[in-house]
Formats: structure tokens, C-alpha cells, sequence
């Protein structure tokens, strides 16, 4: 296997004196959409925080072929990295349109950014009409689809991506998993997505990782997961 | 009765208190750039303002002209403010709000203190900003002393609101308050968008302090304890969490206290004060967010 783009060997995170994570080691490749399951307080949301720096870490985090295991978030962000954090991140007083301006904070090539503002509300039709309207009064589904445009706007190499279907109808949930099949499938995007919904994580992603307790229990292409029933069993609960 | 009315004295009144609102309307806005960032009220902000209106002081008795002290003065009081966020709010940022108000409690007596160590308290003055001449406007005279300190007072409210609504520094201020979190997630220096704040805030103080001393005949280091208070009512009208609505609140309260000074006979001049703070309760009373601020949404 070729170098990946994010490799992540032995990452240990705690809260204060409460550890969370105890040796992650996982990989994502370029172009790979891979899905890290697990159930509540297994890890799953720590391990991102662990590769956008927003949670005391150790261990190595490589990315595109350089470690980021000491960088800040606002550094990791700049080496190309998204995050779409868990409860989706709103800034709620400022408008739709301002959000996704601010999605490109770290930019600089203002003609570039224009242009993916147009690309990325192609996407998201309904962010759209709703430019000038302040974030906070959004539904769910499209506060998770502004935050999902917003990390967009940052144009990322690998998009992290908490609990996409957290507290979603179903209907709301399938587009947004649609949309970021297509994100993967058509341009190539990296996606690392936490996901409680078991099934549909393994039907939108190429390999999956199981965690407990803060270690990987399980690893392997999501369709062989999927058709393992003693890990859906014992690990998945469906 | 009412033919006989003197709409020239009204014109007037209105236009004195619009003036002193003006200059609350500036640390007001101070206030507010400090509560939406750091969720406490900065108790020092007029002392501050203070310290700053004495640097403008210095400078003028070093031969710098009025103006020339007042954006000598803004610049350095924004340097300032952000000194001061880092020296001393910095090292507190994941404190608990009590923590941060004791703090900006401490620094209200610190840079009190240094101003009189700095200056010794004797008074002192400032020359007018303005010439003293009244100004006729469609048959009414006016002072052009107040229509200059309104003029400057809303030009520098209004800059500053140009800078958070079209700057992309400001956008990253106004996302770092609302959300500090997502902030850092989108590459936002959250903790520098901070201390840009203190020293914006420093810098409207300033502006509210050198418009305050050159109307008194002679000021010394309790100069903007009043105006602090004035203010912080005006804020707390219009609502806390709204610059807006500080600007609103502060000026509604200006014309208000004059009014009630004016044409209520028995407030006269001691009960101004009272008086328009019973009308702020009563306001409060009906909507607690103040005139123009949000109801606080409390995140789960």
C-alpha cells in the first residue's frame, strides 16, 4: 500500500486525568472514505480531536508525509485538514453566507474562493436561498449541511467528520451521506467520518474501524464487516 | 399652553443630550465588544478610558495639538488594550466569569492607582476640540461643541461597526464570539481575536474619554466614573449584547436625562440620574434583554 495521506500510530488523548484513547492506529488513504465506529465513549469523537489538535494528544499523527501531532488546530487547519465537529459547529449569529466565507478563513486566493463558494452552494441548494439569514435560525439538517459547506470552503485534502446523522431524519441523512459519497467519488476528497449508525456507515465507506474503549477492536473493508455477524454481533448492535 | 411651546429650547435640550449620549454611546460600545467576547462586563473599562485621556493630556502639554494627541492617543490605547489582554485576561481565559470580573475589578483600582502615581492628583485640562462659538441651524442655535462630539462619536461608532461587518479580520472577530470552538476549527486565532478586542475597546474609551474632558472645566482621575455608569445603563436599555443596541441605549438615555432635567420640575438636576434609572427599570421590567438585545440562549 502506498504512503497514506493521514496515518495515525499509537495516539493516546485525555480529558484532564480521564484517558480516552489508548493507542489508536489507523490510516487513511488518499482518496479513501473510511468510517470509525464504535459505542458512546469508545473513542470515536476523540480520535478526531486528536488529529485536529482540539484535545491534549500524543503518539504519531502524520499527514500528507508530515507530523501534526504537535500543531495547534488552527495549524492543522492550514495544513489542509477539516473538521466538522460534533453538534455541527454553527456560528450562530452570523449569517449563512458568512459562514462559509469564514470556512475560508485561512485562504488567500480570493478569486479561487469565490469561485468554491459557487461550486460548494451547488451542492447544497437550500443554503443557497438562504444566504443572508442568520445560521442560528436553520433546521438541523441544515445547519449539518452549512457546517459540512463551510468545511468545504477551506477546499481540504482530508475532511473529518463527526456524527453527520446526530438528532437528523432519516430522509435529511441520506442526502447528506449522498453528498459526501459524491464529494469522495467525484473529486476525490479523503473523508474519516464518526458514525453511530453502524449500517450506514459501512455502506458509504471503502474500510471501516471499530473501536473500544479507546483501542481499534476491529478493522477491514466495510463490505466484509458487514457481512460478519459476529462482529455486527458484538461490536455494531444491528 | 401648548402654542406657546418653545420647540427652539426643545431642539436644543435634545441635542445636549444627544451629545453626552454620544460620548457613552463610545465606551458603551467598549463594553459590549468586551461582554460578547469574554461574557463579563470590564469594570475598568472607564479607568482605562481615563488613563488614556491622560496620555492625551501629556501629549498636549507636550505641544501636540488636540487632534494630534487624540489619534496619537487612539493608537496607543489600542496597543495598550491589547497589552493588557495579554498580560493579565491571557493567563485567565479558561477561568470561570466571577474570575474575570474580580480581575477587571482589580485592574479598575490598578490603573486608577498608576494614573495618580503617573499624573498625582491635581487637576487638570484639556483645550476645547471644537471652537465654542454657537452655530445657527433653521433658526435655532446650537453649540458646535456638541454637534462636533456627536459628529466624532458616531463616526467612530460607525467605523468600527465598517470594520466587524466588512473586514475580514472583523468577520473572524465576530465568529471567535460567537463560537469559539468552530473558530479554531476553521484556522481562527481565537485567543489573538480576543485581545484585538481589548485593544479596539481601549481605543473607543480613548475616543470617550477625550471627547468627556475637554466639555469640564477641569478633570482629574475620577473623570469617567460617571460615564461609566451612564454607559453601562445605556448597555443594559438597549441590550448588553448588542452594539446596536448600546449605541441606541446610550443616546436614548442622554436626551432622556436631559429631558426629565429640563421639563420635570421637581427632578431638576439632582433627580436626573434616579429618575432616568427608574425609567431603565421599568423598561427592564417589560423586556429584561434590554430594547434591542436577544433573549440569552443558553447552550446545552
Amino acid at each position: 500500500m502506498a504512503e497514506a495521506l493521514l496515518e495515525l500510530e499509537d495516539v493516546r488523548a485525555r480529558y484532564g486525568p480521564v484517558a480516552a484513547l489508548h493507542g489508536v492506529s489507523l490510516s487513511v488513504g488518499e482518496g479513501e472514505l473510511v468510517a470509525v465506529l464504535g459505542a458512546n465513549g469508545a473513542g470515536k469523537t476523540t480520535t478526531l480531536r486528536a488529529v485536529s489538535g482540539t484535545v491534549r494528544r500524543s503518539g504519531r499523527i502524520a499527514f500528507a508525509g508530515r507530523s501534526v501531532a504537535r500543531d495547534s488546530p488552527e495549524a492543522v487547519v492550514r495544513a489542509g485538514i477539516a473538521h466538522v465537529p460534533e453538534g455541527r459547529g454553527t456560528l450562530t449569529e452570523l449569517s449563512v453566507r458568512e459562514n462559509l466565507r469564514i470556512g475560508a478563513y485561512v485562504r488567500r486566493d480570493r478569486g479561487a474562493v469565490a469561485e468554491d463558494e459557487r461550486r460548494v452552494l451547488g451542492y447544497f441548494p437550500q443554503l443557497e436561498e438562504r444566504g443572508r439569514q442568520r445560521a442560528g435560525t436553520l433546521s438541523g439538517g441544515e445547519q449539518q449541511m452549512l457546517a459540512l459547506a463551510r468545511a468545504l470552503m477551506l477546499r481540504p485534502r482530508l475532511l473529518l467528520l463527526d456524527e453527520p446523522s446526530l438528532g437528523l431524519a432519516p430522509l435529511v441523512v441520506a442526502s447528506i451521506f449522498g453528498i459526501v459519497r459524491a464529494l469522495n467519488e467525484e473529486e476525490g476528497l479523503a473523508v474519516l467520518v464518526v458514525e453511530q449508525n453502524a449500517a450506514l456507515a459501512l455502506e458509504a465507506s471503502s474500510r471501516a474501524y471499530v473501536l473500544e474503549v479507546g483501542r481499534v477492536a476491529v478493522e477491514g473493508p466495510s463490505a466484509e464487516l458487514r457481512r460478519d455477524e459476529s462482529v455486527r454481533k458484538s461490536y455494531l448492535g444491528y | 399652553m401648548l402654542l406657546s411651546f418653545d420647540w427652539t429650547q426643545l431642539a436644543q435640550q435634545v441635542v445636549i443630550g444627544l451629545a453626552s449620549g454620544g460620548v457613552w454611546a463610545t465606551l458603551a460600545v467598549a463594553l459590549v465588544l468586551i461582554y460578547r467576547s469574554t461574557g463579563v462586563v470590564n469594570f475598568a473599562q472607564g479607568e482605562m478610558a481615563m488613563f488614556s485621556t491622560f496620555i492625551a493630556w501629556s501629549l498636549v502639554h507636550h505641544g501636540l495639538s488636540y487632534w494630534g494627541a487624540f489619534f496619537l492617543t487612539i493608537a496607543i490605547s489600542f496597543v495598550g488594550g491589547v497589552a493588557v489582554e495579554r498580560a493579565v485576561i491571557r493567563p485567565i481565559e479558561r477561568a470561570p466569569v466571577l474570575t474575570v470580573v474580580i480581575v477587571t475589578l482589580g485592574l479598575f483600582f490598578l490603573v486608577n492607582g498608576a494614573a495618580r502615581w503617573i499624573w498625582t492628583p491635581e487637576t487638570r485640562s484639556l483645550p476645547n476640540a471644537f471652537s465654542t462659538r454657537p452655530i445657527t441651524v433653521a433658526g435655532v442655535a446650537f453649540s458646535i461643541q456638541d454637534l462636533g462630539t456627536i459628529a466624532v462619536s458616531l463616526a467612530a461608532v460607525t467605523l468600527l461597526w465598517l470594520f466587524f461587518r466588512f473586514t475580514k479580520l472583523g468577520l473572524a472577530s465576530r465568529a471567535a464570539a460567537s463560537n469559539p470552538v468552530a473558530s479554531r476549527l476553521v484556522g481562527v486565532r481565537v485567543s489573538w481575536m480576543l485581545a484585538l478586542g481589548w485593544g479596539l475597546a481601549a481605543a473607543m474609551g480613548a475616543i470617550s474619554g477625550m471627547l468627556t474632558a475637554p466639555a469640564l472645566a477641569s478633570f482629574d482621575q475620577n473623570l469617567m466614573q460617571p460615564v461609566l455608569l451612564y454607559a453601562f445603563a445605556g448597555a443594559v436599555l438597549g441590550g448588553i449584547d448588542s452594539a446596536f443596541g448600546a449605541v441606541a441605549g446610550t443616546l436614548l438615555l442622554g436626551v432622556l436625562i436631559n429631558l426629565l432635567g429640563t421639563y420635570v420640575d421637581w427632578v431638576g438636576t439632582e433627580l436626573r440620574l434616579p429618575a432616568a434609572l427608574a425609567v431603565i427599570l421599568a423598561v427592564l421590567l417589560v423586556r429584561p434583554a434590554g430594547l434591542f438585545g436577544r433573549a440569552a440562549e443558553r447552550r446545552v
